[in-house]
């Protein structure tokens, strides 16, 4: 019970700093970078719950993100649609798109899912790239509206906009928090465990890996969606393979399965990259191999890292509890 | 029109055999280690690098110079099986994969920060255009479908009548049995990751003076040979081959008579049919 | 009747794992089934909880044909298992691993457990108390809340129970239940099985140790080769030709033990 006060006291701070620091910053950069930071930690968070959580690893989430990115941009730079009215267009787009590709690559499992989804990111790709006469192809799309004001908010400042994003993140947050705090998401730890156990124990783990993945999905598009206005230029690259290999890089760092680890991630390895700028292209000489090598040696990330070692602490603290006298298993601690 | 048919052939022979080459070392390793190595395309990438910085540097050969990329490829997938997919063998499913994807990237970036991002082309011994069956082809093209088909049976003899051979079948049929027999699972293993990626680096080599030598090159190769492997069962060779060419048929006769624009959505759309109808590939086994 | 299999076949390319099988498992009665390594026993278990579609012949439950019905609706109807190999997740906890044996008899969905709505609470609390529930029936209460990775053999194969106890089953099939544990341990599961027909719930087992089949079973079942050879009680079996030979003979294994 002490343990749950503090994580919830814990994130109840974190968000209170995230709130009151535009406050105290002109620095218009450093709301940029953290504003990105929350788009990107959207979709590392549909990633985490397809491939973390439910052990449906997804490599065509740089995709989703580019429809719904797409689907923003086109609205309302060709169509002239309202951002909001926008989004949740784009919003149903991508999911129905996501609803149509899971049904299909669902019933394939595990090297062949990867394959399958690699392959679904690389034929949006292709679309995005080449069907010139609806996305202008290489050119992009440019002029994307900053989003409609709300009533008398506006959304064309940058710490406005950090708001806003600040926002979204939040309800992202909240949600995941929500589904994995409950059955529904042990229902899908239990299909990343063991789906043939989880079909004896009478779950429909097709029907559930849906729902997981169409959810991913939705948080893929409106990752995108909001990138692209608050960036306001779009092209294909945003929805290139590589795209999906640095939110599978985030997550990793940042602990895959655990409801911190997209946040902890995206924070520390956006940052790091601003700060190793002058690698520019050459920055995955050193993520390259820290992914392979987390992977190998710590495939917990950070955040999970931290939940084994107090998972550890507190066994130790109720193992000592249950039995005062038991010099043995304190030294193998040790 | 018929001309253009029997062209058409000529190239698809052509695109085919480099497929088929790829797709073999990725099916040989998904065979023996149930790995399927999202890295393969980098040791493509690599053995193109190779082969062109070999010649440009040493002025050797174009020939010797492709002896000395499946070398240094080779050692590099061994290098790979050893360092990474070894220690990961017990891991969840996930794993390998994104430990590939991690490799993947640093080769890409190692190569680009080496020799630049630009595209560059091969040059070779083999640019002569000749007549051949009454069309018009340069010597690369011939070259590239004579050295896959060698390369195949090659291969087909060393599987079939060696030793070594003979227990990489092994292996790839009974995992398990295999281990009872006492066969070396660790040697095998180092085998096949050298003769993957000596493949890799021969296709790499004998398509680049047709196409480019770029750090990007293999992104779509890659997903080329893993739709190809599907299509012809993960883990089997003549379907790697059969596959390879299939595809290579499909690509080039669509560019012709479709669009050159979406050929590379060929391949991909073949895949999302296939793991429609079938979802566990066209010829899977009774495994799970 | 509570089982019945007809003509059961399962073909895996041209090895038939399962060749014709009638079987028939008794309400309240523990069955064996015991036969040589590879001589389709989980195979059989496989078809039933319909892992495999069966390549010929139907199999009842309660009267009902379930030949066709997936696994996950298998197990709704009340048909629980557990595996050779446990499964278990090892980074939880023994609790939170059975907590999810229940769900099939929840409904809550994403949207309940978005707005926390009273129906999710109720059916959460459900679980977790079956959850304790079963966990108590098999003896492991004190251990609910350490990982599954740092308890013994037998106490995973007891949590691989509850689990399949906590989804309300008529019937529960066992695979191994005994293999890899103590003597004296084996005694305990080999009661905790009498506990459970006492309960109500059928047992139909895979063992390999014939002591403990020949004290506990009512009714044995042999396959060998994917054939049922021979079906009687304990005593019928011991003296039964063939299935010596099936033991005894050149090219198959003797039972362990
Ligand atoms: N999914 C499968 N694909 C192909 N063959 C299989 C499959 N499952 C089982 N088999 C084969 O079917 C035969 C029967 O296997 P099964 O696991 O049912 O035996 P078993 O009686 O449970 O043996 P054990 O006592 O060793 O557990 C074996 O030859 C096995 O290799
Ligand atoms: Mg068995």
């Amino acid at each position: 019970m002490e343990k749950v006060l503090t994580n919830r006291n814990l994130s109840m701070l974190l968000l209170a700093i995230a709130i009151l620091f535009p406050l105290f910053t002109d620095n218009q950069y450093v709301l940029h970078i953290f504003s990105l930071t929350f788009i990107w930690t959207i979709a590392v968070h549909g990633l985490n719950l397809i491939g973390g959580f439910t052990g449906q690893l997804s490599l065509a989430h740089a995709g989703f993100f580019g429809i719904g990115a797409y689907s923003v941009g086109l609205l309302t730079v060709k169509m002239g649609l309202n951002f909001w009215l926008a989004l949740v267009l784009g919003l149903i787009i991508t999911t129905a798109i996501g609803f149509v590709i899971g049904l299909v690559a669902l019933r394939t499992k595990e090297h062949f899912f990867a394959i399958y989804t690699l392959c679904v990111g690389y034929i949006i790709y292709l679309l995005l790239y080449k069907w010139e006469e609806l996305t202008e192809g290489v050119r992009g799309l440019i002029g994307i509206p900053v989003p409609a004001p709300i009533g008398p908010i506006t959304f064309d400042t940058p710490r406005n906009q950090y708001y806003l994003l600040l926002f979204f993140l939040v309800l992202v947050i909240f949600l995941m928090h929500r589904i994995m705090n409950s059955i529904i998401g042990r229902t899908y730890i239990a299909i990343r465990n063991s789906e043939e156990l989880a079909e004896t124990i009478g779950i429909a783990t097709m029907k559930q890996k849906m729902v997981s993945f169409v959810l991913s999905t939705f948080f893929a598009g409106l990752s995108g969606g909001l990138y692209a206005a608050f960036v306001r230029f779009i092209g294909p690259d945003i929805s290139y393979i590589s795209v999906t290999f640095d939110m599978l890089m985030y997550l990793i760092v940042g602990g895959m399965g655990t409801l911190s680890g997209p946040l902890i991630g995206t924070l520390l390895i956006v940052w790091l990259s601003q700060y190793l700028q002058f690698l520019q292209n050459y920055r995955m000489l050193i993520f390259g191999p820290l992914l392979t090598l987390l992977i190998i040696f710590y495939p917990r990330g950070i955040a999970g890292g931290y939940q084994m070692w107090r998972a550890k602490r507190y066994m130790r603290k109720t193992q000592q509890l249950m039995q005062p006298v038991n010099p043995v298993s304190m030294k193998e601690e040790k | 029109m018929i001309d253009i048919l029997v062209q058409q052939i000529f190239n698809a022979m052509t695109i085919g055999s480099v497929y088929s080459l790829v797709a073999l070392g990725l099916t040989l390793v998904y065979g023996i280690l149930h790995i399927p190595n999202f890295a393969h395309g980098a040791l493509y990438m690599v053995g193109g690098y190779m082969t062109l910085i070999v010649m440009l540097e040493t002025g050797v050969h174009y020939l010797l110079a492709i002896v000395a990329s499946i070398f240094v490829v080779g050692i590099l997938a061994i290098l790979m099986e050893r360092l990474v997919f070894h220690p990961l063998r017990n891991a969840p499913p996930t794993h390998d994969k994104i430990a590939a994807i991690g490799m993947m990237l640093f080769l890409e970036a190692l190569v680009q920060l080496v020799w630049g991002a630009e595209y560059r082309p091969m040059p070779t011994p083999f640019g002569q255009v000749v007549e051949f069956f009454g069309l018009t082809v340069t010597m690369q093209r011939i070259l590239i479908i004579g050295t896959a088909i060698v390369v195949m049976i090659l291969l087909n003899l060393f599987l079939k009548k060696t030793m070594v051979g003979a227990t990489i079948i092994a292996m790839s049929q009974d995992r398990e049995g295999a281990f009872l027999v006492g066969i070396n699972a660790n040697k095998v293993a180092m085998l096949t990751f050298f003769i993957s990626g000596g493949l890799a680096a021969i296709a790499a080599s004998i398509a680049s003076p047709i196409n480019l030598v770029f750090p990007g090159m293999g992104h779509l190769v890659i997903l080329k040979a893993f739709v190809i492997i599907i299509i012809g069962g993960m883990g089997s060779i003549p379907g790697a081959i059969i596959g390879g060419y299939i595809l290579g048929f499909s690509e080039s006769l669509s560019a012709t008579f479709i669009s050159n624009d979406y050929k590379d959505l060929i391949a991909f759309l073949l895949l999302v049919v296939i793991l429609t109808a079938r979802p566990k590939g066209l010829f899977a086994k009774g495994v799970h | 009747m509570l089982v019945q299999t007809k003509g059961l076949t399962k073909s895996f390319g041209g090895l038939t794992a399962v060749n014709q099988v009638d079987a028939e498992i008794e309400t309240n009665k523990i069955t064996a089934i015991i036969g040589p390594n590879g001589a389709g026993k989980s195979t059989f278990f496989n078809l039933i909880s319909g892992l495999h579609p069966p390549t010929e012949g139907t199999i009842h439950f309660k009267g009902t044909d379930i030949t066709k019905l997936r696994t996950y609706e298998i197990a709704r109807l009340g048909v629980g298992r557990t595996f050779q190999t446990t499964h278990l997740f090892e980074q939880s906890t023994v609790l939170d691993n059975v907590i999810i044996g229940h769900r099939l008899r929840t409904k809550s969905g994403l949207f309940d457990s978005i707005f926390k709505t009273g129906r999710l609470k109720r059916e959460e609390a459900a679980c977790r108390e079956k959850a304790h529930e079963v966990l108590e029936f098999v003896g492991l209460s004190e251990m609910s809340h350490r990982l599954v990775s740092d308890i013994s053999q037998e106490a995973k194969k007891r949590t691989a129970f509850a689990l399949a106890l906590a989804t309300d089953p008529e019937i529960v099939f066992l695979d191994e239940p005994a293999a890899g544990i103590n003597p004296e341990e084996t005694d305990g599961l080999a009661e905790l099985m009498k506990k459970m027909v006492d309960k109500g719930i059928t047992v139909c087992l895979i063992e390999h140790k014939m002591k403990m089949v020949m004290s506990i079973a009512d009714k044995i079942i042999v396959l060998n080769h994917g054939k049922k050879i021979a079906d009687g009680t304990p005593d019928e079996i011991k003296n039964n030709e063939l299935v010596i030979q099936a033991y005894l003979g050149g090219d198959t294994n003797a039972p362990v033990n």
